[in-house]
């Protein structure tokens, strides 16, 4: 074992002298009076071994022994991680003992007396390799596969594989040949680096299938695909963390994994408060159940910070090789950038834009190359939808965090902090915001065959009737009411009915906050049937007149149970208004 | 600074001399640890091999390179106990109201985060009777929350009334670079309401060095800790003013020849800040620490690197802002945010609260635009004038600070203006709440 003494501390980066060979992001441990700190080498300079500790420094002296690991920052993957609570480095907290984190002190990820119902999923004889399914319990009532590990090279034959029965978690299940004839024991947990992306699958298509998240401006607007990359820019305040918990309840997915990174630590406590009680609606189980947290908070320690998105990542491409739909998010990637960015500072690296390291672009775009969808190599899909919130400094979207996360991904949700200050939530700017997968045929032929082939055209038109009244409200802004011709009103407040009833959506509130794929279909076809009827107006209080009250209707019917008397009575209000006005218009022809 | 024979360690040849720190050799030393050179406390911030930079807290003026250095081998720390009620203390932790000496257990400052599974999450209102708080900025016990005022806006004035009326255990007054006078009010005000016994003070004015402000959040919640976790109190925390934090923060970071990310500031702003604000919590056995802070714009610029990443950190912020039209100071509700209202409003308060706060203030974002118009030279319709004079109203009789009322009364207030000056339809709340609660 390669061995070593600190030279130098300068907060949590310490340098040390190694006395045998290093590996980069090897792992190392700090003896520091009783415990043991936990630190990652991040860079080698001749003698010097540089690594960041993921704990507080303080006390620690030069001269304090340090015992290199000879292994990466590994994860532990097995059944019984979801409704998990982890910190970045996959400790559990609900283990950790008293009210305080102390430094040094770890905790277990898996349950290691924990019993599991195991069903071979493979006979004896297989050719399998890494990340072949060998077996399967239930976890939570999914699917959760034994695999061959990710780390097996090469093709292995199956040797021995137990009978469908209650193994413990450490117990051999199978027992592996390699080429060269040596025997190899598999139990249900094997370890994997979080820095390295896992590849056991045969390819990575393009998305095509719908996620619905119950959001009507990312169903209806722009669309996020299963196995798609999105991101959510927005000053503070405008909805990003809103947002998210909104996708994680509501999204079409078997696993949810939400990485709280260097946010605030009653948001996540929310999470912890409020999962364990709220159903997924579309399995009745709670949703704590098909969830999985990573919680650094910001006053967690800054490395650890940086370690946690990844430890996300590998969590979910672990049950992606499963077969599961995966929705990761991370709130909020700039602060991972920003930890980045501590560290190369305190390392004196060149420094690039605002501050932060020169390959930030190339960091933040492998991270969010390993989500997709993938065929496995038993030709089952899996995926990981991925969703990272970005805090752009000042909220000028025009800063290195925003720029190289705008290239990696393909929806773009930009939260407007006039959107914002009106109250106009989700304040998600409908016209600055995109989906690049309306344009994949693929994703139409998903619709066409999901039975609502108007979807992408619906979304299209919406956006063309919303970016009018944009510009109809900028000439109203320029010329005054009665300075510009009364279409122009009738083009304004077309545009505000979409917002009000389509875009705005109240997160707290219980029928609001969720509206599921038909309802929606229903509300924009209505929405479209009231857009397109010809109408004549001859003062543009006649305008807004009708709209208001179409508008209040139409909230009701937001606000009630779908197909529920309340919905239907608020329906005919607004069948009612618009038949009185087109015969209104009708006489006067 | 009590110290220990056994720990001191003697030096006498110090190498450099900047405006914060000084370095020297010097071997068997802590990170973070504590040191005396001559008669200033200092703490070291950077070691490598037997060189050894100290960060001078008041200033190295005067520092000679053969003036002793003494390494204390500790951390900073503080005495807590129930004497500490009613005290008025330094950023060392020192009396300075003349009183004895603290007697109680000593605690290192800037302790490890609460375990995030420990927490529970907030849910008791604080009640101020200023409606730009309470009707739409509800603050929570457990929340923090910074005001955010340019120099010339009454916040401390605003703070002291909050504190008062906040039904709390003890309020802890953490004052950085805090005039006399403004010390003096605070002293006054506390004096004045009889509420001395449950005011903790740890002070440094601008008469004290800048850089012994770092030490002021830990001091003043590390006390908080004392109070929440053994006591089961609830406890205000009042910071004020961060900016002058942050800005010895960078005078520091500056002096060590750092990279400075926006506005000079340190690159782990984002990480020191969070670090104080996060002390912020509710604990299961009702204690609790409450963050009430004060971050002082330049003429209003919330862009700027410090309110940036304090908004980013905080559960809110409250933005003070003077109405020209009513002539009074307003709790601005479009830049205003409570994060943690929704815990509370609605159902700690009547049904109602969430819809008449969104409403009201969608109506006064309507005015606004009405006003833009206005100002443009073009004609006002029914509908505007009708806005704006719903907004004059609403400023006047919610959003000014010297409004001290109950909940419910805010709520009839803001039903009586919605009667008043619009229809139905046009406040966009739910139906069944308008049956029962219009003022037609
Ligand atoms: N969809 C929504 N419906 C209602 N209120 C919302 C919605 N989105 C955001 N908000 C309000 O905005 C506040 C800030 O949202 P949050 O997601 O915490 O912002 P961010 O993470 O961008 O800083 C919330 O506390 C809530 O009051
Ligand atoms: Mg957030």
């Amino acid at each position: 074992m390669t061995k070593g003494t600190v030279q130098g501390i300068i907060s949590n980066l310490v340098l040390v002298k190694a006395d045998g060979p290093v590996a980069q992001n090897e792992i190392c441990y700090l003896l520091h009076e009783d415990v043991r700190l936990m630190a990652e080498v991040i860079k080698i300079v001749g003698e010097t071994t540089y690594v960041q500790v993921f704990d507080t420094t303080r006390g620690v002296k030069v001269g304090t022994v340090v015992e290199f690991s000879n292994s990466l920052l590994e994860v532990e993957l097995g059944p019984g991680i979801l409704s998990k609570n982890y910190d970045g480095l996959q400790n559990d907290l609900n283990k950790m003992e008293g009210i305080f984190l102390q430094k040094g002190v770890g905790s277990p990820p898996l349950e290691k007396d924990s019993k599991w119902l195991f069903k071979p999923l493979a006979n004896v004889g297989d050719k399998v390799k890494a990340a072949s399914w060998l077996g399967e319990v239930s976890e939570n009532g999914l699917p959760h596969k034994i695999m061959v590990p990710f780390k097996f090279e090469g093709d292995f034959e199956i040797l021995s594989l137990v009978k469908e029965g209650e193994y413990g978690l450490y117990d051999t299940i199978a027992t592996l040949k390699d080429h060269k004839g040596l025997e190899h024991s598999i139990t249900m947990t094997q370890k994997w680096p979080v820095k390295l992306s896992v590849t056991s699958y045969k390819n990575k298509p393009r998305p095509s299938k719908l996620m619905e998240t119950g959001v009507r401006t990312v169903d209806c607007f722009s669309p996020m695909l299963v196995g798609g990359t999105g991101f959510v820019p927005g000053p503070f305040g405008s909805g990003k963390t809103v947002f998210q918990h909104a996708l994680s309840k509501q999204a079409d997915a078997d696993v949810v994994i939400v990485a709280a990174c260097g946010e605030r630590a009653n948001e996540v406590v929310e999470i912890f408060w409020e999962f364990p009680t709220l159903e997924d609606y579309r399995t009745g189980r709670k949703l704590m159940e098909r969830t999985v947290i990573i919680a650094n908070t910001s006053n967690m320690p800054v490395a650890a910070r940086e370690a946690s998105v990844y430890t996300a990542m590998t969590l979910g491409e672990y049950y992606r090789a499963m077969g599961l739909k995966v929705l990761l998010l991370a709130d909020s990637t700039s602060r991972w950038a920003q930890a980045l960015r501590e560290m190369s500072n305190r390392l004196e690296d060149l420094p690039g834009p605002d501050a932060f390291p020169m390959d930030l672009s190339a960091i933040i775009a492998n991270f969010y190359a390993r989500a997709g969808i993938v065929e496995l190599n038993n030709g089952k899909m899996g995926s990981i939808t991925f969703i990272g919130t970005v805090s752009p400094a000042g909220g000028n979207l025009k800063e290195p965090v925003t720029e190289s996360t705008k290239k990696a991904t393909r929806c773009f949700y930009a939260l407007a902090q006039k959107r914002a200050d009106g109250k106009r939530y989700p304040a998600i700017d409908p016209i600055m915001s995109y989906s690049k997968y309306l344009e994949y045929p693929e994703f139409k032929e998903y619709m066409i065959g999901a039975g609502k082939p108007d979807w992408i055209d619906n979304a299209y038109k919406m956006k063309n009737y919303v970016q009018r009244g944009s510009e109809a409200a900028d000439q109203i802004n320029i010329l005054g009411d009665d300075g510009v011709p009364v279409e122009y009103h009738l083009h304004y407040w077309r545009g505000e009915l979409i917002d009000f009833v389509i875009l705005q959506q109240d997160a707290f509130d219980k029928i609001d906050k969720m509206c599921p794929l038909d309802r929606q279909k229903y509300m924009v076809d209505l929405v479209l049937w009231i857009c397109a009827k010809e109408m004549n107006f001859t003062h543009f209080e006649e305008v807004s007149d009708l709209f208001k009250k179409v508008i209040n209707a139409m909230k009701q019917m937001n606000y009630s149970e779908y197909e529920s008397p309340d919905f239907e009575k608020y329906a005919e209000e607004v069948s009612r208004l618009m038949t009185e006005k087109v015969e209104s218009v009708e006489n006067v022809a | 600074m009590e110290t220990s024979q056994a720990f001191q360690k003697k030096i006498t040849e110090i190498e450099d001399i900047n405006k914060a720190t000084c370095t020297l050799r010097a071997t068997n030393v802590g990170y973070d640890e504590l040191a005396m050179v001559g008669n200033k406390l200092a703490q070291v911030v950077k070691i490598i091999g037997d060189k050894v930079t100290l960060q001078v807290f008041s200033g190295t003026e005067g520092i000679k390179t053969n003036t002793e250095v003494v390494f204390l081998g500790k951390s900073p720390t503080i005495k807590v106990g129930e004497d500490m009620a009613g005290r008025f203390f330094n950023a060392l932790g020192e009396p300075i109201d003349g009183g004895p000496e603290l007697q109680g257990e000593t605690r290192e400052i800037g302790g490890p985060s609460v375990n995030p599974v420990r927490r529970i999450q907030p849910h008791r209102l604080i009640p101020t009777g200023i409606a730009g708080i309470d009707l739409n900025n509800t603050l929570v016990a457990g929340q923090k929350i910074p005001f955010f005022a340019d120099a010339d806006q009454p916040y401390n004035q605003v703070m002291a009334m909050v504190a008062l009326r906040a039904k709390v255990d003890k309020i802890i007054l953490g004052g950085m670079g805090l005039t006399n006078d403004d010390f003096l009010y605070y002293k006054s005000v506390f004096q004045n309401e009889g509420a001395l016994d449950r005011i903790i003070s740890f002070v440094n004015t601008t008469q004290n060095p800048p850089v012994e402000r770092l030490l002021i959040p830990d001091m003043a919640l590390c006390a908080a800790e004392y109070f929440a976790v053994d006591k089961n109190e609830s406890v205000l925390v009042l910071l004020t003013d961060m900016t002058l934090f942050a800005d010895a923060l960078s005078i520091v970071s500056n002096r060590m020849d750092q990279i400075p990310s926006k506005d000079s500031m340190p690159g782990s702003l984002y990480s020191d800040l969070a670090r104080i604000y996060e002390k912020a919590v509710q604990f299961p056995d009702g204690g609790s620490i409450t963050i009430v802070a004060v971050t002082t714009l330049s003429e209003g610029d919330i862009t700027h690197a410090i309110p940036d990443n304090t908004g980013y950190i905080t559960e809110g912020q409250l933005f003070l802002r003077k109405d020209t039209e009513i002539g009074k100071v307003v709790v601005d509700p479009f830049r205003s945010l409570s994060r943690l209202k929704q815990l509370v409003i609605g159902k700690q308060t009547r049904e109602d609260h969430p819809q008449v706060m969104n409403s009201a203030i969608r109506l006064y974002a309507d005015a606004a635009n009405a006003r833009t118009k206005m100002e443009n030279g073009f004609d006002l319709s029914d509908y505007d004038e009708r806005t704006l004079a719903f907004a004059k109203e609403y400023s006047n009789e919610l959003l000014a600070i010297d409004v001290n009322i109950e909940i419910e009364s805010m709520l009839n207030t803001g039903w009586r203006l919605f009667a008043k000056h619009f229809k139905q339809e046009e406040i966009g709340v739910k139906q069944e709440l308008i049956d029962k609660y219009w003022k037609g």
